[in-house]
């Protein structure tokens, strides 16, 4: 016994001290075969689907916007967000047609029943080596027809030794399109690509209908199936028609659901047994991106590696004036991608993160609640700083507002709380006033979102005329100051409601608010304030918390009378936000994004107008009056924009904030050696406390051994009755 | 033989009835909409979406009785027992990601049973290792202080090692990675905190409960007559109460060793680790009901063998013991 554990001991000091020898250090979550021109991130929840037909998560857009290439991407650099090519030539072709299909001219918009998107790829492009493109000697795809008994001796992507690339063609895109609308794929924009799509909605039809879906319910040839609204041209050319005029359909061009999906990979992934090994689209992406996924361990880590045929492109040379003095433009020219890999590595848990970037394991990070203190100090003018201890690591600061909202919504179904009247307007304005999101977010978001004036987030188009809500707010050229509890409680008594008491029933108003609760212990106090809030005017606020399942269950039934909810941006237009107000987008009737129901004559004819009209400055005008109409109706209590906090280490080149790209892994650059000297600096083992680990289990143990050998050698005495 | 085929007959209601209990909860929670909108996205879900996902995915059936058909097919066609009954043939299908159970679980197995098994190892070696010394000496200053200690270990929450152990020796120290995991020989440097920790949060209960069989076994007969021949102290521990000591430990352990492979929840989930116990936890939050239905069978099933293992152990460790006599 003791000898083994002598031996155990032997091993982990042979181990520690060989580890200590090497120039890697104990504490590094990497191996040595990760070093070199590498990005070190995170991902907190590990992707549900890779098939960029299916997936519409931030969590796994960080990873699919790196492989594939729809037609369209965002400029890195320039202000507002501006739509340039990216495996196009050129910017979409835009033919307007009439209800024969006849091109007429944009002057006459009434008449046009269709749009058409020519879009021409550039030639040379290449997918990334994969098996499902490899070919034998005599041109055959060598393993589009594998036989079971060969499928069944495959248990991962590797253990096809052949791989092959081929040209990107325009019948891909078109592909991907049919993709989207089979009812096999399941894609979450077939809904809204219904709408819009020529030939979309019947589209599953025609496949449930076919023979082949029903020989092959997995594995169906989409290229035998026509969809009228997505034609190919010819090998680099091809068209979608959509219905009417969509203007922002461009934005949707710059989505992965729009990248090219070559047939042989989808007739490839769909033999049988290769699910059963868990090798499908889902986890293996094909694309033609300046990156390919070479490690996918969902659970673990996933790592993504130069794509060696990547078609090539080149970090912007120009962008906004202040890009220069960022340290923006200093990579101006260079071929991208400017790293070899990006290892992303799972971490659910915000400490050890946080721990892990402070010893330089990881190149960026954002803030947690908890490690806030640590790294932000709020001066008393409210401006963010950086902590003296990240200072000193030369950890960089970045803020950036996001496209997106928090808000609570009014139930405009509901007899108190909604409609139109001006009993339930004053209501709504009161409460308001009452809830002081300036308070919210100093308790709850340390400072990290900006009091909301309307449902449009800075950086979208139109934002700049909701700068002051005059229901809200006093609005005096730049000083904005919220309105008093007294003005709250004279639109409580002119709603009929002085002091929160009900004229009518001469009850105390209640009303009930319904959250999404997760558990935290943030949960509590969230509500409490709520209530605090509603109390202020004299209402009771009967809150309901509950799952997030049963939350959203009663807000698609319009059981809830007052909600919180959130919205993040699909693209930079206005549009993306107001279709959340539109009356036929409306939960309860039309089953739509609209969950506050809120419904104006107005501005549902304002917002055809926006929803079809290029930007223009009679569409800024359209939506100025919209936001008013807005205001004044307050079906939202607008609640929040959010703000991000990004830490940079010192050796990551300074990147631009861009909330709407996803694919921007390709402008990140490392000063490699800079980190390692860094990490080195930042990472020394301490031995001192195994020695004396050691030193107190010996003398315990020489101790006891003394005692037992004393007591062995002591005469045995009888014992006094 | 016929013991043992009883016990197996017995375990086939249990299975049926947990089947039963975990559908029931898990569907009086979840909704198949409420899957299908988990899984397509909180954007644009489309009520022909819903649908569609829900035919894709199985779960356009009732629960449990279908009207739409007659005969057994009005049991059969429906929710819980297309989704339950194909588990007893261990075809445990795809996770609503896509993605083959059984392949998964075999993959995330390795971890959990890596972490696991030296975890069991030594702990139970150094349980037993420092309860035979504090019976050894019993009473003295170093059995009180143990006693002391365990006391204090047993009311520490688990949760504070995690963090006091990813604080001191991940972050402080700098002697292993803070959380992660690396398949192959890389595993060893993420282990080793886990490991520590779970050894340590053990040692506690099990320190005092080892003692209190160790001090039992010492008050016997055949220690006095050891005694009587001369035997030193050290001599009779090792080669009489730890043997017969270990009896009650081994049939204790018996019973756990199949759930080892089913992983630890909290451990996994806090050092990142991608074993068994994790995958149950994030098919929870993801209302991934086709994973939590198999991880809740092979822990039953896995339990099941733990409890015929533990009567089979008897019958190795105690001549004695007779399975199945009712004397």
């Amino acid at each position: 016994m003791v000898q083994s554990a002598r031996f155990l001991l032997a091993l982990l000091c042979i181990s520690l001290t060989t580890e200590a020898a090497s120039p890697f250090l104990w504490d590094s979550p990497y191996t040595p075969s990760d070093s070199g021109n590498v990005v070190f991130s995170a991902f907190s929840n590990p992707p549900k689907t890779l098939d960029p037909a299916r997936s519409y998560s931030v969590d796994e857009t960080q990873f699919i916007a790196q492989i594939y290439d729809p037609p369209l991407q965002y400029h890195y650099l320039k202000r507002p967000y501006t739509l340039e090519p990216l495996t196009l030539t050129e910017m979409p072709q835009i033919t307007y047609l009439d209800s024969h299909k006849h091109p007429i001219n944009m002057r006459n918009p009434q008449n046009i029943a269709y749009t058409r998107y020519t879009l021409t790829l550039k030639p040379g492009m290449y997918y990334e080596p994969h098996p499902a493109l490899a070919k034998t000697t005599a041109g055959e795809y060598r393993y589009l027809h594998l036989s079971p008994t060969t499928l069944r001796t495959i248990h991962t992507l590797r253990d096809f030794k052949e791989q092959g690339t081929r040209e990107v063609r325009a019948d891909d895109y078109v592909y991907e399109i049919k993709r989207l609308a089979s009812p096999i794929t399941g894609s979450p924009i077939f809904g809204v690509m219904s709408q819009y799509i020529v030939g979309f909605s019947d589209f599953p039809q025609t496949i449930f209908k076919s023979a082949a879906y029903h020989r092959n319910h997995h594995y169906v040839d989409l290229r035998q199936f026509p969809l009228e609204g997505a034609k190919t041209l010819n090998r680099y050319q091809f068209q979608i028609t959509i219905k009417g005029l969509y203007p922002p359909f461009t934005y949707w061009l710059a989505m992965p659901f729009f990248a090219p999906i070559p047939w042989e990979v989808d007739a490839f992934y769909n033999q049988p047994y290769l699910n059963e090994k868990n090798i499908s689209l889902s986890w293996y992406p094909v694309g033609s991106g300046p990156f390919r996924m070479i490690e996918n361990n969902p659970n673990a880590r996933i790592v993504l590696a130069r794509n060696p045929n990547f078609h090539g492109e080149s970090y912007p040379t120009e962008g906004m004036p202040e890009d220069r003095q960022a340290g923006y433009l200093q990579l101006a020219g260079q071929p991208l991608p400017l790293i070899d890999r990006a290892i992303f590595s799972l971490e659910k848990e915000s400490l050890p993160y946080w721990i892990k970037f402070l010893q330089g394991f990881y190149d960026r990070s954002g803030i947690a609640s908890e490690t806030f203190s640590q790294a932000i100090h709020i001066t008393p003018d409210g401006t963010p700083l950086l902590t003296h201890s990240l200072q000193q690591k030369k950890i960089r600061l970045q803020t950036s507002s996001s496209p997106a909202i928090s808000y609570v919504g009014f139930n405009w179904l509901d007899p108190v709380i909604g409609g139109s009247s001006e009993r339930a307007r004053k209501l709504r304005q009161a409460i308001s006033i009452a809830i002081n999101y300036e308070e919210y977010i100093g308790i709850f978001m340390n400072g990290r979102g900006i009091p909301a004036q309307g449902p449009l987030p800075p950086g979208i188009e139109g934002a700049d005329f909701q700068r002051c809500n005059p229901v809200v707010y006093h609005c005096q050229g730049n000083i904005i100051q919220r309105k008093s509890i007294a003005e709250a409680k004279q639109l409580m008594q002119a709603a009929g409601y002085p002091d929160g008491i009900d004229l009518a029933t001469h009850q105390r108003l209640m009303l009930t608010y319904d959250a999404a609760v997760s558990g935290s212990p943030d949960d509590q106090a969230m509500l409490d304030w709520y209530r605090k809030q509603f109390r202020k005017i004299g209402i009771i606020l009967n809150v309901r918390p509950m799952l997030y399942n049963a939350f959203q269950d009663d807000v698609r039934a319009g059981k809830a009378q007052i909600f919180s909810f959130g919205w993040m941006a699909d693209y930079p237009d206005p549009e993306n936000f107001l279709f959340l107000l539109y009356g036929p987008n409306g939960t309860v009737k039309y089953d739509g994004e609209n969950f506050a129901n809120y419904q104006n004559k107005q501005v549902d004819t304002l917002f055809s107008y926006i929803k079809i009209t290029p930007p223009s400055p009679a569409r800024n005008q359209a939506i100025r009056k919209i936001l008013a109409i807005l205001q004044k109706d307050s079906p939202w209590v607008w609640g929040i924009y959010p703000i991000n906090f990004v830490l940079s280490q010192s050796w990551v080149y300074p990147i631009k904030p861009n909330a709407i790209a996803n694919n921007t892994l390709k402008y990140i650059k490392i000063d490699v050696p800079s980190r390692t000297q860094y990490q080195l600096a930042w990472n020394h083992a301490k031995q001192w406390p195994l020695w004396l680990l050691i030193g107190i289990i010996g003398v315990t143990t020489g101790l006891l051994w003394y005692f037992y050998q004393s007591r062995q050698n002591k005469p045995s005495t009888r014992r006094k009755k | 033989m016929h013991y043992l085929l009883k016990r197996i007959l017995y375990a086939i209601p249990v299975l049926i009835g947990v089947n039963l209990i975990t559908f029931v909860l898990f569907f009086m929670v979840n909704s198949p909409d409420d899957m299908a909108r988990m899984q397509i996205g909180g954007k644009y879900t489309s009520e022909a979406a819903i649908q569609n996902w829900k035919i894709q995915n199985g779960y356009d059936y009732p629960y449990f009785y279908n009207e739409k058909v007659s005969g057994i097919n009005s049991l059969t066609k429906t929710l819980f027992y297309r989704k339950s009954m194909s588990l007893f043939t261990f075809q445990f299908g795809l996770s609503n990601q896509g993605r083959d159970i059984s392949q998964d679980i075999f993959v995330r197995m390795r971890p959990s049973i890596a972490l696991a098994i030296p975890t069991l190892v030594f702990s139970l070696t150094l349980n037993i290792l420092i309860a035979l010394f504090t019976a050894l000496f019993q009473n003295s200053f170093f059995d009180k202080a143990v006693r002391l200690a365990c006391i204090a270990l047993i009311s520490i929450s688990s949760l504070f090692f995690i963090f006091l152990g990813q604080l001191l020796v991940g972050k402080i120290f700098q002697w292993v990675p803070i959380s992660g995991y690396q398949s192959g020989i890389s595993a060893f440097k993420f282990l080793l905190l886990p490991i520590l920790i779970g050894v340590i949060a053990s040692l506690g209960s099990g320190i005092r409960w080892y003692r209190t069989i160790f001090l039992e076994e010492m008050g016997r007969d055949y220690v006095r007559t050891a005694k009587a021949k001369g035997l030193s102290d050290f001599t009779i521990l090792i080669n009489h109460v730890l043997e017969n000591g270990l009896i009650p430990i081994l049939t204790g352990v018996v019973v756990i060793i199949p759930t080892l492979f089913l992983g630890s929840l909290i451990m996994e989930s806090f050092f990142g680790i991608p074993g068994l116990g994790s995958y149950t936890l994030d098919a929870i939050q993801q209302q991934d009901f086709e994973i939590v239905r198999a991880m809740v069978f092979l822990g039953t099933l896995f339990y099941i063998l733990g409890l015929l293992l533990t009567d089979l152990s008897y019958l190795w460790v105690d001549p004695r013991v007779r399975l199945g006599e009712s004397s």
